[in-house]
């Protein structure tokens, strides 16, 4: 299976996105879909992409719940500073956070997570003194954004080991 | 296909919402980067339009052409996905230049690393 195989999550992943992009599910497609996952996923050996394990499935989606629902509330904060509903002017500044994760693809996740969140910026990641560094648009929410990075390394940490 | 007045009122009335709501949260990151004071909060306006403005468009999209074809479509997820997983790409790259460039020329407004960046940290 692994010769076959050699990533399993980015063949499923290819799979179903050729499954999505041909909405369907009959035969030839799936067919199709898993010759060329084969083929791509040999392609990515090439690559030599970092490989990671990806273990408990139920904290995944509490974790994406989680951080759905931040980027959520971060969208409408970040709103409502853009359109001065508060009236003074906003006060921005770096942070800088431990952040202790090795593996790279939990690093890259992150990277979109803190991208995603309109809040924050991600800047610098230091592997050697394991800082991160990033921007937020509202410096009040220091503390609150401190806390919840600690979550989302901790969280990182028991899914990507 | 058929057209969109075909589209019942329970169905349009929420891809109108959705639509509009899209639409507001992309002008408002638009207007962000014009009202925003210094580059790096600059840097946060765009991914409202990126997060909240794309995820409620392709809501809007998914929902209006699975009431008219009457199945599921799923195409959406695709493009929020990877509209997520790009735009770190130019990002981090602005904020790294302008990092940079403020620690050559003004050191006193950034924090600086302490020692000199090593090969794997550009990676």
């Amino acid at each position: 299976m692994r010769a076959w195989f050699p990533y399993p999550l980015l063949s499923t992943a290819l799979v179903l996105m050729w499954l999505l992009l041909n909405q369907s599910v009959a035969l030839g497609t799936l067919l199709v879909g898993l010759v060329l996952s084969m083929v791509l996923a040999w392609v990515a050996v090439k690559l030599r992409p970092t490989r990671s394990h990806l273990n408990r499935l139920r904290r995944i989606a509490s974790f994406g719940l989680r951080v759905s629902i931040d980027i959520l509330r971060s969208n409408i904060a970040v709103a409502g500073i853009i359109l001065g509903t508060r009236g003074q002017p906003v006060r921005s500044g770096f942070v800088s956070v431990d952040f202790d994760v090795e593996d790279e693809n939990a690093l890259a996740l992150l990277a979109c997570i803190l991208t995603a969140t309109p809040g924050t910026a991600w800047l610098e990641y230091d592997r050697r003194k394991k800082k991160l560094l990033f921007h937020i648009l509202d410096l009040e929410n220091e503390i609150a954004w401190r806390r919840t990075l600690d979550r989302y390394e901790a969280a990182l940490k028991e899914i990507f080991q | 296909m058929s057209h969109l007045t075909d589209l019942p009122s329970w169905a349009a009335i929420p891809v109108c919402m959705l639509l509009l709501l899209g639409a507001a949260m992309t002008l408002i990151g638009s207007i962000g980067l014009i009202r925003l004071p210094s580059f790096y909060d600059r840097l946060h306006a765009p991914t409202i339009a990126t997060s909240g403005g794309t995820v409620l468009i392709c809501l809007a999209s998914m929902l209006c052409f699975a009431v008219l074809q009457s199945r599921w479509i799923f195409h959406e997820l695709l493009i929020i996905f990877f509209i997520t997983v790009t735009t770190p790409v130019t990002l981090m790259l602005l904020g790294q230049a302008a990092l940079y460039r403020n620690r050559l020329e003004k050191p006193r407004d950034v924090p600086q690393t302490p020692g000199r960046p090593s090969k794997e940290d550009s990676q």
